[in-house]
């Protein structure tokens, strides 16, 4: 089903729905490996809504049907000197599947941010306005395209990373920033775990506005598609600043001098940054690969590391750092359920959740792919799918078994 | 204000209040509990105070536990709770009804813990906003949202309303801010949302609980981001002789690539209101001020406000100050942010909260001061720039039933106004009983539906914070189908 536009899409759910038969949603497919394998009787793509037919550069605000592809968005953005600041991260290459095909509905729909989250939201924190059909068939608005909008419930908050199973979005509205003039990014090299983490706390301590700050282990750095740090062989401990020119000299003077203890980084300049930080947007450190999988984590910066070593007591693993520690994407080897145990019993321990992003079907089969909640939560999110999509139409079992 | 509907009480409540009081007594301890007239008086109204409404009783619970024990007794018996922080919503938000008991968070007010490397903050929510920061400051660290009611509102207030400010064009409004929750639902199940983590598992459940005006549970605890405060943060004021010069200059400096951490507009008669109680040294001879605030170090300020006093240029300010001292800035926003109060010293005033598209502020204005003129009243203009939210300030006598229902009408219409020309009804303030019966101006019937079923998933028997948020007749129709 390849709808054009909502009144389109509804008329094809329509029949699904007398018929109890349930709909994959997909944009570009790019995601599709993620999540539990569930069968559907038919698939649906936002691909020929496509357009984006609000931009105004002045109000920061951008409206674009669904299945505008990403690269569109943020080309048309650039041609004005602005950008998505939450930097979207591309999950396809690392999932076996294609590299740079996301539309911009799946970004909302998955909530997929990159690095400079930890200064600019998450793409949730950066939707104004949806225009959604759920599992009823009714087509329905909520936010709209201003930036302050606190008028009835908040529903651009409650679909953001529902990843199509409560309703299809037609079409999004948010906000866009300008992007900075330049940036610069320090590097430390060979540093451990738990040191690379308190260099990334340590700076996002500091008034300098630390807008990316990850930190990669030996063995993933050697994976970088940037020369010049591949070929330290090292473990790397990134930190970006952005600003306009002249304060890019103050600032990673400044950063440098409060944590000389950590010695002294090599300092990437605005297009050198580009290019490191625009690897890690399609996760280059972690590229398809059968014989592991890919977790994510996400935990409390300072708690990264020992959730890693917990981790390493029961299995090999390589861990990339994000969010100054607070996300982590681990690779262990693949195995009948990927870890899942060991890996949740580390998290359990030192708070936070976990996600499988990759592995062999059969093993997201059997494993709970996203996190298992408490039972009163549970029974919330349950009542959401109900009122969304009572009849089971849109993804089910994507996210949880039971519905 | 003319008179508002609410849901008829429920009488088989009212016959057994005396009962109900012992219970509460029984369940939250005789200290928290408050049912005599002169104490209930005090928590009739809230920062809309136009509106009144004796409640049943209020309860101001110490404990989370006090908190699940309460509402699972409010659940059996089928008792109405209204939520409460400081009671300064301009919505009626905290508005009680006469078969409810208030359940107000303002004793829970405790710093759990302080994490700064990890840059959170575990708080009670009936902490004040300031507070937050307070807790903070000493490390050079703050809470980003501030509302301009920031001394006395609560963060549960501000979670409950998803409370902007100021500088939120920066850093984000209240739901930008938060990490966890600790929520008491209507059945007294307590769960807890999110943590010290980044972003929260499943269904984001937190971003619909901010901002569900006090309908979805009660929320004793969060967790709320912290950040490092600048170096230093400068305003500089720039005056214009009309409103689409003004307007202009913020979309040039916006379109420059330039986000200043503040952007604040003031028509004439709110300059002149606000310099005569701030002494801030408004110009007063223009039509539309600019506040403009930017961070960074000194040399980082100088290079910024310079480049904006390039971009202003050609939009001809005819006159311009930057602050020359901390105390000059605090100044600045004092003007600023006591403006509803330095209002309120020379008239009532209603106090308006739409949102529109900046490019059409010019506009808006002018047909605002048709609209209250048409109603033969005065209006005073305060308007978040960089975010479109705007404050019109209707000028009224609240002792003449006449003044009091044309300014409710002008509202009215004004707010309707900011729907048709792509914006919305409520800003940051909240629907409350306020905009309640203009919501299907924004909304289709369907898209109230969908939201009316997600407060029913929270709440089933639509016993949280009755005849809000939700045209009285749809919520009806809710409450037969559930
Ligand atoms: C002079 C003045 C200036 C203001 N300026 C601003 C401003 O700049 N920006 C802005 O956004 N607002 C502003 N406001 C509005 C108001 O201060 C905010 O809405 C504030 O967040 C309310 O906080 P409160 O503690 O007073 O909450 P209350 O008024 O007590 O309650 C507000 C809402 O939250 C619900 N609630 C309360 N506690 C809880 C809880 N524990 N769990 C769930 N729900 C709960 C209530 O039921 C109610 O619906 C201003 C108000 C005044 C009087
Ligand atoms: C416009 C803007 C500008 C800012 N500027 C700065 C700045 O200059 N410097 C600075 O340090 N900070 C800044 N902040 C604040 C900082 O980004 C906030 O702390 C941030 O918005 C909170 O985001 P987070 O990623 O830390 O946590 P978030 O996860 O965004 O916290 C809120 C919630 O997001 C929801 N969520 C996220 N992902 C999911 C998911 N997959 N499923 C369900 N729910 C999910 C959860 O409910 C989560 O807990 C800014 C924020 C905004 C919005």
């Amino acid at each position: 089903m390849r709808p054009a536009a909502g009144w389109e899409l509804q008329n094809m759910l329509l029949p699904m729905i007398d018929r109890q038969m349930s709909v994959e949603i997909v944009g570009s497919g790019s995601k599709r490996a993620i999540g539990r394998p569930f069968q559907a009787a038919a698939q649906l793509t936002t691909a020929a809504m496509q357009g984006i037919w609000l931009y105004e550069p002045t109000e920061l605000v951008m409206s674009a049907q669904a299945g505008t592809p990403l690269a569109q968005v943020e080309a048309t953005l650039a041609s004005n000197g602005q950008m998505l600041s939450f930097e979207p991260i591309d999950l396809g290459p690392t999932t076996g599947g294609p590299r740079g095909t996301q539309t911009i509905g799946s970004i909302f729909a998955s909530n997929s941010s990159g690095s400079r989250r930890i200064t600019a939201g998450a793409a949730r924190d950066n939707l104004l306005g949806i225009e959604a059909v759920n599992g009823r068939a009714e087509l329905f608005h909520a936010g709209g395209r201003v930036m302050k909008n606190v008028t009835g419930v908040d529903l651009c908050r409650g679909l953001a990373g529902s990843w199509g199973t409560l309703a299809v979005l037609t079409a999004v509205t948010f906000k866009v920033l300008p992007w900075p003039e330049a940036a610069a990014t320090l590097v430390y090299f060979g540093l451990p775990d738990d040191i690379g983490t308190e260099v990334m706390c340590a700076a996002m301590r500091l008034p300098y506005e630390v807008s990316g700050a990850v930190h990669l282990s030996q063995a993933l750095a050697r994976r970088l598609e940037h020369e010049g740090l591949r070929r330290q062989g090292r473990s790397i401990t990134a930190l970006r600043i952005e600003n306009f020119r002249s304060s890019i000299g103050y600032r990673s003077e400044a950063l440098k001098d409060a944590l000389k203890v950590y010695g002294d980084p090599a300092v990437l300049d605005t297009t050198d940054s580009l290019s490191f930080w625009g690897e890690l947007r399609h996760l280059s450190v972690m590229p398809y690969n059968r014989d592991t999988c890919l977790w994510r984590i996400s935990t409390a910066p300072t708690a990264g590391p020992k959730v890693v070593a917990a981790i390493k007591r029961h299995m090999p693993a390589e861990a990339y750092y994000d969010w100054s520690g607070g996300l982590i994407w681990v690779e262990v080897p693949a195995s009948a359920d990927a870890g899942a145990s060991d890996i949740r019993r580390a998290v359990a321990v030192n708070g936070g959740h976990a996600t499988l992003i990759r592995a062999e079907p059969e093993v997201r089969a059997s494993v709970e792919v996203f996190q298992p909640q408490a039972p009163a939560v549970e029974k919330l999110m349950r009542g959401l799918k109900d009122a969304f999509d009572p009849y089971r139409v849109l993804n089910p079992g994507r996210m949880y078994a039971s519905f | 204000m003319t008179h508002l509907q609410m849901p008829t009480p429920d009488a088989s409540v009212l016959g057994r209040s005396q009962q109900i009081i012992k219970d509460l007594t029984a369940l939250a301890g005789a200290e928290a509990v408050i049912a005599d007239e002169e104490g209930r008086r005090t928590f009739e109204t809230d920062g809309l105070t136009a509106y009144r409404c004796m409640p049943l009783a209020v309860v101001l619970p110490t404990t989370t536990e006090e908190v699940s024990r309460i509402l699972k007794y409010c659940h059996r018996e089928g008792i109405k709770v209204v939520a409460r922080g400081a009671g300064t919503s301009l919505c009626g938000g905290a508005l009680p009804v006469e078969d409810a008991v208030v359940v107000g968070v303002s004793r829970m007010n405790r710093v759990l813990e302080i994490d700064y490397d990890n840059r959170f903050i575990r708080v009670e929510t009936g902490i004040t906003n300031l507070g937050i920061s307070g807790a903070v400051s000493a490390e050079g660290f703050f809470y980003a949202p501030d509302p301009s009611s920031q001394l006395a509102c609560t963060l549960a207030g501000n979670l409950g309303m998803n409370s902007g400010g100021a500088h939120c064009l920066k850093y984000g409004v209240t739901t930008n801010n938060v990490l966890g929750l600790k929520v008491v639902l209507m059945d007294g199940e307590v769960i807890e949302l999110g943590g010290g983590h980044l972003d929260a598992e499943g269904y984001d459940l937190m971003g619909l609980m901010i901002g569900s005006e006090g309908q979805f549970g009660i929320v004793t605890e969060a967790t709320v981001r912290i950040l490092k405060a600048a170096e230093g943060a400068r305003p500089m004021l720039m005056g214009f002789g009309s409103s689409e010069a003004a307007g202009a200059c913020v979309a040039g400096i916006i379109g420059a690539g330039i986000v200043p951490v503040a952007m604040e507009f003031m028509d004439k008669p709110a300059i002149e209101v606000c310099e005569a109680f701030a002494k801030a040294g408004y110009p007063l001879d223009v039509e539309a001020l600019l506040i403009i605030e930017v961070e960074g170090s000194d040399d980082e300020i100088s290079e910024m406000l310079g480049r904006i006093q390039a971009i202003a240029e050609p939009f001809g300010p005819t006159s311009i100050l930057i602050s020359q001292s901390a105390e000059q800035s605090a100044k600045i926003w004092k003007g600023r942010k006591s403006a509803f109060g330095a209002i309120g010293r020379i008239s009532d005033y209603y106090c308006m909260d739409g949102t529109i598209p900046l490019s059409r502020l010019p506009d808006v204005l002018r047909r605002i001061g048709e609209i209250c003129e048409g109603h033969g009243l005065k209006v005073a203009n305060i308007f978040h720039a960089g975010d479109g939210n705007l404050h019109p300030l209707i000028l009224y006598d609240a002792n003449d039933p006449s003044s009091s229902e044309r300014a409710e009408l002008a509202g009215a219409d004004i707010l309707r106004l900011c729907v048709e020309v792509g914006g919305c009804l409520t800003g940051e303030h909240g629907v409350g009983v306020e905009k309640r019966d203009l919501m299907n101006d924004q909304f289709s019937a369907t898209d109230l539906t969908v939201q009316i079923r997600v407060k029913t998933v929270f709440d089933p028997k639509w016993l949280l914070n009755p005849g809000k948020v939700f045209p009285l007749n749809d919520t009806q129709q809710a409450k037969d189908v559930a």
